[in-house]
């Protein structure tokens, strides 16, 4: 065990200034780049022209660049009872497009397409799918399931001092939930499921990776108690730091390889997906190790100074 | 202290099993009685595919009625139930638009897995339905007793002593009394059980029932039962919907049809990758958790499609798929942690059994410590946005209660994934690596320390 060790708790404080520096510079470029949501949270436009031959999505998306300016998608469908050849165009926004732009729409599609026979097939201004209540519901959702695991936590590590071992866990868990919604405001990626699903698995990465770190603490207080608790607490984080690392390295090539993979042919739309997780699995790592562990030691020394008082 | 060893067979039982769960989760069983199919379990191809991957059915809805006044509270209400119904067909892969102006409904929904002959047309006219249960004096719906979620709280599919299948219902405070009443009443006379327009049973009272339980029985089947049951938990609309027939779409897959093949590529090349970081950091260690990560993918796999005959498909999208293979990647970390274990064992002295023994057992606790919060995290997942009726919702129900429904069959299903994932990964990590390890160790040939992590010459 006479490896060189890394002294975490030094450096806590470097850490946390970094994180914080993100994070502003984040707000920052949230506020004058905005940030981008996606039809199922905001409502929208469906507009569906029939069509006859053949029309490449492709095409529809060249011919309507300069007219639409929001993010929208393109399906094309055929009609179950006639032979009716339809392509619709789902456009966000915050409420139903105007006739103008509609018009405009048509023209352009008319005259892209001229021997399509482009009609407006119908129109819908529709409201949000997923709306604000998905997301009060969702806050709701992740602040009952924080719950439950620090009352696990804390039953599980009562030994230690479990409830707040449970609440550094979460500091940590909040430091990379911001990270991966930075990172989407940075890359310019839409908030929609994808990021919801992210935001859900960086919940469960993360604290399985304090809990290892945590866990090793519980064990090496009970073998070594002598130790002072900054002492142990670096020890142990030491000693899972070679865990910590290929399980994020694998974690990390399986996310890498999906998203290149999915790129090269052209799959884009794992985007939203992939780039926020993979710097999610990074941050998960790296705030279990020089977060949870080292504001834990810090947060229990305060403690007990409170009591020797 | 000696440890109690492995037999040598184990290693084999165990891979040849998780090779047969593999096989099966993949590929299936299934037969050809002429034309009919018959499939005993199901394999990778019998899954419900994303509108994403596999396209599907759109259909636009709206009221039957003409000249009612209908609030954009009841096309919310509308919404809410055609998800319910979605959702507990395991379709947790849809697109439901409401046009509050044109009263509007639009739903997109994917094709059944594997069904070519699939009814569009019946399928979307189920949705629209308003499955109503009503309770009615005699044999007509003249004089309706009770009817709907006011009166009637939840239904159950079951079997009663004859063995036949039956519907229980529990009835609500205010159901319970009126029917009380109605059938102290109507002693030897009948009351009429209707869904929407069709009556499903009419019995004659024997005496008043005061408990707020009945049933419905002679069912024509579990499955009847079943659907009935989840029918009337999944609550009526507001009004029937009928699927305007000219609108009805058959949608193209949105990220094309070999958007399949990139994902299984890209999983393969994952899948091996992860492997290889394994064997190369630890050797024999990083075989087992190979063999126990392929376990750990069937299992998911095969829970996904449903893996019986008869259960149904969850719904399978490509960012799902993605979701699969993070878990690949997170799924060896029960392996990380118990190797890197064996590894200081081997560095305290200690022989191949004893490291083995002692490497799994202390990194017990942190792998069953992190998965649980992990089970805690699906469980929340899948009862707030799962429906209102599931066991795992009624467990968080005074918690969930107060933000009304909204269910989310893409987070829902993949609450299930996580669950299903974290479930097969205990079993294999934990149970099936270390029984392959320790029965593997006892093989002569393979009796040296630096295949587990020890010193090359040790």
């Amino acid at each position: 065990m006479a490896k060189k060790m890394i002294d975490f708790n030094k450096n806590f404080k470097k850490i946390v200034i970094v994180y914080l520096a993100i994070f502003l510079v984040g707000v920052v470029l949230a506020l004058v780049l905005g940030v981008k949501l996606d039809i199922n949270f905001k409502g929208g436009a469906r507009i569906t022209y029939a069509y006859t031959g053949e029309v490449a999505e492709k095409d529809v998306q060249s011919a309507l660049g300069d007219v639409i300016k929001e993010k929208y998608t393109v399906t094309k469908s055929t009609s179950i009872a006639g032979d009716t050849k339809t392509i619709s165009l789902n456009l966000v926004g915050n409420k139903g497009i105007s006739t103008k732009v509609q018009e405009d729409i048509t023209k352009k599609l008319t005259e892209k397409f001229k021997d399509n026979k482009i009609e407006l097939y119908d129109s819908n201004s529709v409201s949000p799918t997923i709306a604000g209540s998905f997301f009060l519901k969702s806050l709701v959702a992740v602040v009952i399931a924080a719950a439950f695991v620090v009352l696990y936590v804390g039953v599980r590590f009562r030994k230690i001092g479990g409830v707040s071992a449970g609440m550094t866990a979460l500091v940590a868990l909040v430091f990379d939930v911001l990270i991966t919604f930075f990172v989407c405001v940075f890359f310019r990626l839409q908030i929609d499921s994808n990021y919801i699903a992210v935001v859900l698995t960086i919940l469960g990465y993360s604290l399985n990776d304090t809990i290892v770190t945590f866990d090793r603490v519980r064990e090496n207080r009970k073998l070594y108690p002598e130790d002072d608790l900054a002492e142990s607490v670096n020890k142990s984080i030491n000693m899972t730091l070679i865990r910590n690392v290929i399980t994020s390295v694998t974690t990390f090539v399986a996310v890498l390889t999906v998203v290149g993979v999915a790129e090269i042919f052209g799959l884009t739309t794992l985007r939203t997906f992939g780039i926020p997780m993979a710097f999610g699995i990074v941050s998960g790592s790296i705030s279990s190790l020089c977060i949870a562990g080292p504001l834990w030691v810090i947060w229990q020394n305060k403690k007990s100074k409170k009591k020797a008082r | 202290m000696k440890s109690k060893r492995t037999a040598k067979p184990v290693f084999f039982v165990i891979v040849a099993l998780i090779l047969a769960l593999t096989y099966l989760a993949f590929f299936g069983v299934e037969n050809y009685y002429g034309d009919t199919r018959q499939v005993y379990f199901k394999g990778a191809s019998d899954i419900r595919w994303g509108i994403d991957i596999s396209g599907g059915v759109e259909a636009v809805f709206s009221p039957d009625k003409e000249g009612v006044k209908i609030t954009d509270d009841d096309m919310d209400a509308a919404k809410s139930i055609i998800e319910t119904r979605l959702v507990n067909n395991n379709i947790t892969d849809y697109e439901v638009y409401t046009d509050t102006a044109n009263h509007q409904i639009i739903v997109r929904f994917p094709w059944a897995a594997g069904e070519s002959d699939f009814d569009a047309q019946k399928a979307v006219q189920e949705l629209g339905e308003t499955a109503l249960l009503t309770f009615c004096d005699g044999t007509t719906q003249d004089t309706v007793l009770l009817s709907g979620a006011k009166h009637i709280q939840s239904a159950q599919a079951g079997v009663d002593e004859q063995g036949g299948y039956v519907v229980y219902l529990n009835f609500t405070a205010e159901g319970k009394s009126l029917f009380a009443t109605a059938t102290a009443n109507r002693v030897g006379k009948t009351i009429s059980i209707w869904m929407d327009d069709t009556m499903i049973s009419a019995p004659t009272v024997q005496n008043a029932i005061t408990d707020g339980q009945a049933y419905i029985n002679g069912m024509e089947s579990a499955e009847a039962a079943k659907e009935l049951a989840d029918k009337i938990n999944a609550g009526s609309l507001p009004f029937a919907l009928t699927a305007d027939d000219s609108k009805l779409q058959i949608i193209s897959p949105s990220l094309g049809s070999d958007a399949l093949d990139v994902m299984v590529i890209a999983g393969a090349i994952a899948f091996a990758l992860v492997c290889i970081i394994m064997i190369l950091r630890y050797r024999l260690n990083g075989v087992v958790a190979s063999i126990s990560l392929l376990g750990q993918l069937a299992g998911s796999i095969a829970c996904i499609s449903g893996f019986f005959g008869n259960t149904s498909s969850f719904t399978l999208t490509v960012p799902g798929i993605a979701g699969i293979i993070l878990s690949v990647g997170v799924g060896v970390d029960c392996n990380v942690i118990a190797s890197e274990r064996i590894r200081d064992e081997f560095a305290k002295g200690k022989t191949i059994d004893g490291a083995i023994d002692s490497g799994f057992k202390n990194s017990l606790s942190a792998v069953i410590d992190g998965n649980v919060t992990v089970v805690i995290v699906a469980l929340v997942l899948m009862g707030a946005f799962g429906t209102p009726d599931s066991l795992i919702a009624k467990l968080f129900s005074p918690l969930m209660a107060l933000f009304g429904t909204s269910i989310t069959g893409s987070i829902y299903s993949f609450g299930y994934t996580l669950l299903v994932g974290v479930v097969f990964n205990l079993l294999m990590g934990i149970l099936a690596s270390k029984y392959m390890l320790k029965s593997v160790s006892q093989l002569k040939f393979l009796r040296k320390p630096w295949l587990y992590g020890g010193k090359k010459n040790g």
